[in-house]
């Protein structure tokens, strides 16, 4: 249980994949312009993490080393297909509105990072674990990213208004320069925190 | 199809809608290997080549192999050919233009996962966009890729002296110079009069 625990703050605080590691910035960028679009991008990653890590670990004595890229990217491809569709048929709205950034969920780094670094030398539990604490973590920084700039760029959270009538809408947070900003100064953020609670713990 | 048509198309691929502060493809190798210019030049150089031939491979076997009976194939038979396709480049440059493939070095694998290569793929297929179009269309957006990366690796070289907030070092700083950079191609909707 104390092993759930400590993959899970893992994923979620000291190894998150866009705060810390720095990756899967594409997908962050693109899709957090509302929060509903961050969610739903956040989850269909964590869905497709979970597979992949959990089939891949499972076929990791079977598939020789020399050809593993290619492998793990068919199986990726494969999972990624399954929710494009899943989607399509489905939540058409959501998926109109994350567009091609489902398709491209294939070529997203976290997915063959975590693939590479963890699923391809551990036992299938704790690489099911992995990929759900890995896509929590995702998912919760890109619902923070998309929270704030729906509520700048269009007053709203989730399409409710919060301001009121009054509020005139800073366009420029839900446009591309106002994503690299904002995302610049979350990381920002979440960095002078950890650099505060390092310096506490070392002064203990 | 004709002259114009190719000129707003590129124009719009390299400007208009920029991969990288429009459209958000690409940005992974982008902040990787911006750090100096000459490696983002080699960088720029090598997914050029490989978004322009990628175009032309994919827009053929979509046409002839995957049809509209086999469209659920589409990603899956994509980033199979991608990841050939740049395995293969890798081998004949290196066999043939050995300068060129240590120049180019460890981006060229790195390619296969750069989202801008599928991107355009995918956006070739859901634009419906003929043969001809597609490469032209994959050269641009490669171009319009090595614009944004060369600028930016030059605003980076400067930001070293720059004196900066401490919790902004390395990753943030850049993505508030990509910001500023993005505000600046935004000037350039303007041009969509084609």
């Amino acid at each position: 249980m104390s092993a759930f625990v400590k993959q899970l703050k893992e994923g979620l605080l000291t190894n998150n994949p866009i705060l810390v590691q720095l990756i899967g910035m594409c997908p962050t960028l693109a899709t957090s312009t509302s929060l509903k679009n961050g969610i739903g991008m956040g989850l269909a990653v964590t869905f497709v993490l979970m597979c992949s890590n959990l089939v891949i670990s499972l076929l990791r004595r079977f598939i020789p080393s020399k050809i593993r890229i290619a492998a793990y990217i068919v199986i990726i491809a494969g999972f990624v297909t399954i929710v494009d569709l899943s989607l399509q048929a489905w939540l058409p709205d959501l998926s109109a509105s994350l567009g091609m950034f489902i398709p491209l969920i294939v070529v997203n780094c976290i997915i063959l990072a975590r693939a590479e670094a963890f699923a391809s030398k551990n036992a299938p539990l704790p690489s099911l674990v992995d990929g759900l604490s890995m896509g929590l973590g995702f998912t919760a920084a890109i619902s923070m990213l998309s929270a704030v700039r729906e509520l700048l760029g269009s007053g709203t959270i989730l399409g409710i208004p919060v301001f009121g009538s009054g509020y005139t809408p800073i366009i420029m947070a839900i446009l591309p320069a106002g994503g690299f900003l904002l995302l610049g100064i979350l990381i920002a953020i979440f960095q002078h925190l950890m650099n505060r609670r390092e310096k506490k713990e070392a002064s203990k | 199809m004709n002259l114009t048509h190719y000129f707003s198309l590129s124009l719009s691929a390299i400007l208009i809608e920029n991969f990288i502060f429009v459209k958000f493809l690409g940005c992974c190798p982008f902040f990787g290997v911006s750090k100096k210019t000459d490696t983002a030049l080699g960088m720029g150089v090598a997914v050029t080549f490989v978004m322009t031939v990628a175009s032309a491979v994919t827009n053929l076997i979509n046409t002839y192999i995957l049809k509209e009976n086999f469209a659920y194939m589409r990603t899956v038979a994509f980033i199979l050919v991608i990841a050939s396709l740049v395995q293969f480049i890798e081998m004949f440059l290196m066999k043939s233009m050995p300068s060129l493939y240590d120049s180019l070095g460890i981006y060229l694998p790195l390619i296969t996962t750069n989202c801008a290569v599928l991107g355009v793929a995918n956006l070739n297929v859901s634009n419906g966009y003929d043969f001809i179009s597609s490469v032209i269309y994959g050269f641009s957006a490669g171009i319009g890729f090595t614009l944004a990366i060369v600028l930016f690796a030059s605003v980076r070289e400067k930001l070293e002296y720059a004196d900066y907030p401490k919790c902004f070092t390395g990753f943030p700083i850049a993505l508030v110079a990509a910001s500023l950079l993005s505000i600046a191609f935004m000037g350039f909707q303007g041009l969509k009069v084609f």
